[in-house]
C-alpha cells in the first residue's frame, strides 16, 4: 500500500508541476515554487485520498514538505480508516 | 380520538433563489440608491436577510445551517450581488468565517459559535488586508506573541468589510515566521474600531480600520492549525470568497444588462431606438455571453467545492477572474449606453461601475490571477 500511496503522491506533485524531477525526500517546499493555493490542493487530496479530515494537530507544514512525509501523514490518519476517494 | 404524530419534523429548506430573487427586487432594488449613498446597509435589510436564513446556509442543520450546497450558494450570492454588492459583500465575509469555524474549529469551537453565525448574531469580519498589505500578504502588520498559556494580538488591519457591524473578527496574524488565524470578539479589550467612508465602490459595505493593542486572547482563539493558517484557513476561505464574489459579480452583469435592455428599448436614436445600432448590440452580446459563461464557471468551482476536490482552488480562480472583469466590463458598457443617464449620484448603472472595480481587486487582484493561472496551463494541456 505504501508504494500506492507514494505514487498517488508523487503523481499529483508532479501532474501540477512536470518539469520537477521529484525524490521523495525531497523538501517541496524548500524548491521555491510552492504557494499556499498548493499547499492548500494537497491537504485537499491527501483528505480526498484518505476520506477523512486531516487533525488539526497534523496539519503542519513538515508532515507535507515531502513524498515520505506525506505518505507517513496518510498512513498515520488512514490507520484504521478505508480510503473512499483517490 | 386523538392521535400522536411522532415523524421527525422536516428539515429546514434551504433557501430558494427564486425567493430571494423576489426580495432582490422588491426590497433592495428600490431603495439601493439611498442606501448606497448613506453608505450603510439598513438594519431592517439586514434582519430580512437572518430572515431568509442567508448569512451561513451551508452550516448542517445541526449547527444552525440548512445544508445548502455551494452550486446553489453561488445562485444566491449572484441573486443579492443583481442588487447590491455591499450588502453580498457582507454575506462574503460573513460566510468565509462561519465556513472556516466549521472547517478549523474545534468541537468548542463550533458548538458555541456556530449556532449564532448561522442566524448573522454576531456578524463576522474577515480581517486579513492591512494597512500596506494590499493582496501580499506576507506583510501583514499584525503579530501576536505567546503569553502563559495564550497570546496577546497587537497590530493593524485595514479596509475590513462590514469592520462598523461584525462582533466577531476572524483576524490572520504572524507568529514568529508563520501565520496563525484568531477568534477576536470585537468587544475584546484594546480592539479599536474606525469607520472608512467615501470608498469607491461596494460604499455600503460599512468598512472599518481595525487596530489590536496587546489584545489579550485565549488559547481557545486560534482557529485551526498554528502557525500554518496561510495553507489552511487563509487560503480555503478566499477560495469560499472567489467563489462569492466571481457569483456577486454575475449579478451586477445581470443587472446591467436589465438596465440596458430597458434603456436601449426605448431610448430614441436617429430613426429608431439604441437596441439598433450595430454598436450597441455588441454590447449587449457581450454581457449576454459573459454572464453565462460566468455563471457556468462558478457552478464549476461550486461542484468542485461540494466534492472538497482540489479542483477548487483553481476553478475558484478562474471563475472570480473571468466574472470580476466581465462584470468590469458590462459596468462600463452600460455607463456608456446610458451617457449622462448614467452618470448621476443615484444612477444604478454609475453604482454598477463602481462596484464591478471593487470586484477586479478584492479575494486577489486580477492582476495577480493574471499571473497565477498560468501556472496550470501543463495540468490543463494533460489527458
Amino acid at each position: 500500500m505504501s508504494q500506492d500511496v507514494r505514487a498517488e503522491i508523487r503523481q499529483f506533485i508532479t501532474g501540477r508541476f512536470p518539469q520537477l524531477t521529484l525524490d521523495d525526500d525531497q523538501d517541496i517546499f524548500a524548491l521555491g515554487f510552492v504557494n499556499s493555493l498548493f499547499a492548500m490542493e494537497l491537504v485537499m487530496f491527501v483528505e480526498q485520498r484518505l476520506g477523512v479530515r486531516v487533525p488539526n494537530d497534523e496539519l503542519r507544514r513538515e508532515n507535507f514538505s515531502s513524498v515520505t512525509a506525506i505518505a507517513a501523514l496518510v498512513e498515520r490518519v488512514g490507520t484504521g480508516t478505508e480510503a473512499t476517494a483517490g | 380520538m386523538t392521535t400522536t404524530d411522532t415523524r421527525e419534523p422536516a428539515p429546514p429548506a434551504p433557501p430558494d433563489p427564486t425567493r430571494v430573487r423576489e426580495f432582490v427586487d422588491t426590497e433592495i432594488r428600490p431603495r439601493v440608491e439611498e442606501y448606497d449613498e448613506d453608505e450603510r446597509v439598513p438594519d431592517d435589510l439586514l434582519r430580512r436577510v437572518t430572515e431568509l436564513g442567508l448569512w451561513a446556509p451551508f452550516l448542517p442543520e445541526e449547527h444552525g445551517g440548512t445544508g445548502t450546497d455551494m452550486v446553489t450558494l453561488a445562485r444566491l450570492h449572484e441573486e443579492v450581488g443583481r442588487g447590491c454588492s455591499s450588502l453580498r459583500s457582507l454575506l462574503t465575509v460573513h460566510g468565509m468565517v462561519s465556513w472556516s469555524v466549521w472547517r478549523w474549529g474545534d468541537q468548542d469551537q463550533r458548538d458555541r459559535l456556530l449556532p449564532g453565525l448561522a442566524a448573522g448574531r454576531p456578524l463576522a469580519a474577515f480581517c486579513l488586508t492591512g494597512p500596506e498589505g494590499g493582496s501580499d500578504t506576507s506583510v501583514a502588520a499584525t503579530s501576536a506573541e505567546p503569553d502563559g498559556g495564550g497570546w496577546v494580538l497587537t497590530g493593524h488591519k485595514k479596509w475590513i468589510t462590514g469592520g462598523q457591524l461584525a462582533g466577531l473578527f476572524l483576524v490572520f496574524a504572524r507568529t514568529g515566521k508563520a501565520m496563525t488565524a484568531f477568534l477576536v470578539p470585537a468587544d475584546a479589550p484594546g480592539v479599536t474600531v474606525r469607520p472608512l467612508s467615501g470608498i469607491l465602490g461596494t460604499r455600503a459595505s460599512m468598512l472599518a480600520d481595525i487596530r489590536f493593542d496587546q489584545v489579550r486572547l485565549g488559547p481557545d482563539a486560534v482557529l485551526g492549525p498554528p502557525g500554518w493558517a496561510a495553507a489552511t484557513v487563509m487560503t480555503s476561505a478566499l477560495d469560499l470568497g472567489r467563489l462569492s464574489v466571481a457569483s456577486g459579480s454575475v449579478g451586477i452583469i445581470g443587472a446591467a444588462l436589465e438596465a440596458c435592455a430597458e434603456v436601449t428599448a426605448t431610448r430614441p436614436s436617429g430613426d429608431g431606438v439604441l437596441a439598433d445600432r450595430q454598436l450597441v448590440r455588441r454590447m449587449l452580446s457581450d454581457m449576454i455571453t459573459n454572464r453565462r459563461a460566468a455563471r457556468l464557471l462558478c457552478a464549476e468551482a461550486g461542484r468542485l467545492r461540494d466534492t472538497d476536490d482540489p479542483g477548487v482552488v483553481t476553478a475558484s480562480w478562474v471563475a472570480k477572474y473571468f466574472a470580476a472583469t466581465a462584470a468590469a466590463r458590462a459596468a462600463s458598457d452600460a455607463v456608456q449606453i446610458h451617457g449622462a443617464l448614467g452618470c448621476g449620484p443615484r444612477s444604478p448603472v454609475a453604482r454598477l461601475y463602481r462596484d464591478a472595480k471593487v470586484m477586479e481587486i478584492i479575494e486577489g487582484s486580477t492582476e495577480l490571477q493574471q499571473t497565477a493561472i498560468a501556472d496550470h496551463a501543463h495540468r490543463e494541456v494533460t489527458p
